[in-house]
């Protein structure tokens, strides 16, 4: 059954067509919302063809890390509830939710997109902690690219709330101080599939990958963080081709956030 | 004596209702009562798993309700769920139950997934009368929709769809119920606070006629998407 699949899908992509009649190369509709929750500090909601998810940002004050005593506090969390997908379950996350989880904090800590030593209260004591929550409402595919999406919208849209008189956090009032971003990490991921490269790929696509790239890409086109997923390994060069165009489809979904 | 929020007594908060939100689901609702956002898909009837939990007779509702992390309005919520949503879904489960019809589904399970993105009091009644909704738009076999809304009561007074600020911070007792308009019956009644004999039905007859005002919205909502359908 799958082998079939796969069969049709490869005799369209020889003929430069997906599954859904896309090119190779094409991304699906995407649109960004930003402010989608309230009770969040910060929050977006990506669209990218059937998949929508939502990223928002909660802030606590909170101890530091003791090797990192004078930074902030990052986390990145994923829920895959079985709301938007029939295939995930209740329960605690499974690899799919840690690994979306981990490849969205990685794009964000190592390109240090959040100034995280500006997020220092009392150096050792008290700290920022900025945690970042991803659950899609429709899971259709290419979740890694859209959570990462909505994850910084949701930071750029994220404003600190006010404090009471002896330092607590006082969540029903905001001020107007935005985060410490410097850098703005897009994670665009790259499937291998036969000798074809495609973007945004659907589920059924992704079923069938024989390799995945995903490579998180700063304003100024650097790489701060790769994933490679699949069982099938790389070569150089193809893993140069998976980054060119990494950077070319970064370039295209940046606009879209302000 | 006017409301924290400028409503009258009787006033519900402003309405956003929308079926057929959930691509991937059978069934899928949003229901949005103020600052409460609820989520609502449904799964089934589908092969319920393990197989000894299968009954040949009927088929099985399930529901599960959940607050997003980011959707609490003080500190994250964290995941996993406790005692707090595993009772609720429980509730929400017996409040949907009597409309729905789980004969024609032998050894099958219905699904019903329940997520708040934000929250402003009032959420488990929110989740409920969108599973309601999504549950009719899977097509499921029933009865009638069922609504579910908040009365409250403070300083002797009764009023619809409390907020927050009225439930947590000044004090009002939250009286939760669901309504089924075609058996005129309640399915879902709790009570938290202190309330009379007399009070609690006066609080019962308001929820009954504030319940029937959003009927009409869901059955709106429901008619809309099938319009759009037919115009296709």
């Amino acid at each position: 059954m799958i082998s079939d699949q796969k069969e049709h899908i490869l005799q369209a992509l020889k003929k430069g067509i997906r599954y859904d009649g896309r090119k190779l190369l094409d991304y699906r509709d995407v649109k960004v919302e930003t402010g989608f929750v309230h009770g969040a500090e910060g929050s977006a909601k990506v669209t990218i063809g059937d998949t929508e998810i939502i990223a928002g940002v909660k802030i606590a004050i909170e101890k530091p890390y003791p090797d990192t005593p004078d930074k902030g506090n990052l986390m990145v969390n994923a829920e895959l509830r079985p709301m938007s997908n029939p295939e995930f379950e209740s329960g605690p996350p499974g690899e799919k939710a840690i690994e979306l989880a981990r490849v969205v904090d990685r794009g964000i800590r190592e390109s240090k997109a959040i100034d995280q030593e500006k997020l220092c209260i009392e150096k050792g004591e008290k700290v920022w902690s900025v945690m970042i929550d991803i659950v899609p409402l429709n899971a259709s595919g290419n979740l890694l690219d859209a959570g990462a999406l909505a994850s910084l919208a949701a930071l750029k849209n994220t404003v600190f709330p006010k404090l009471t008189e002896d330092g607590a956090i006082n969540y029903d009032e905001k001020t107007k101080d935005k985060l410490p971003l410097q850098k703005e990490p897009i994670e665009i991921t790259v499937l291998k599939i036969g000798d074809y490269f495609i973007v945004d790929p659907l589920p059924e696509e992704e079923e069938l990958l024989d390799a995945r790239l995903t490579a998180a890409i700063t304003a100024d086109n650097k790489i701060c963080a790769v994933q490679k997923g699949g069982s099938e390994p790389l070569s150089i060069e193809e893993i140069d081709t998976m980054v060119g165009i990494a950077q070319d489809k970064a370039k295209e979904l940046r606009k879209l956030i302000r | 004596m006017k409301r924290n929020d400028g409503r009258k007594n009787d006033q519900l908060r402003p309405i956003t209702a929308k079926v057929g939100v959930i691509k991937n689901a059978d069934g899928s609702a949003m229901f949005k009562l103020g600052g409460t956002t609820a989520y609502s898909a449904v799964y089934g009837p589908r092969d319920l798993y393990p197989r000894f939990k299968q009954d040949p007779e009927k088929g099985l509702l399930r529901c599960d309700y959940n607050m997003m992390p980011f959707s609490g309005h003080g500190e994250r919520v964290r995941p996993g769920g406790g005692r707090r949503s595993k009772e609720i879904s429980m509730v929400t489960q017996n409040a949907l139950l009597p409309v729905i019809n789980l004969k024609g589904y032998p050894n099958a399970v219905v699904d019903v997934f329940i997520e708040l993105t934000e929250t402003d009091a009032g959420t488990r009644c929110a989740g409920i009368t969108a599973a309601s909704m999504a549950l009719a738009d899977a097509g499921i076999e029933m009865k009638d929709l069922v609504i579910s809304l908040s009365v409250g009561m403070l300083d002797g007074q009764l009023l619809a769809d409390i907020n927050g600020k009225e439930d947590c911070e000044l004090g009002a007792t939250d009286i939760p119920i669901a309504y089924i308009p075609s058996m005129d019956k309640i399915s879902l009644l709790q009570i938290d606070g202190e309330i009379s004999r007399e009070e609690l039905k006066k609080a019962l007859e308001l929820g009954k006629k504030k319940c029937l005002e959003i009927y009409e919205i869901q059955k709106k909502a429901l008619k809309q998407k099938y319009a759009a359908k037919v115009k296709k």
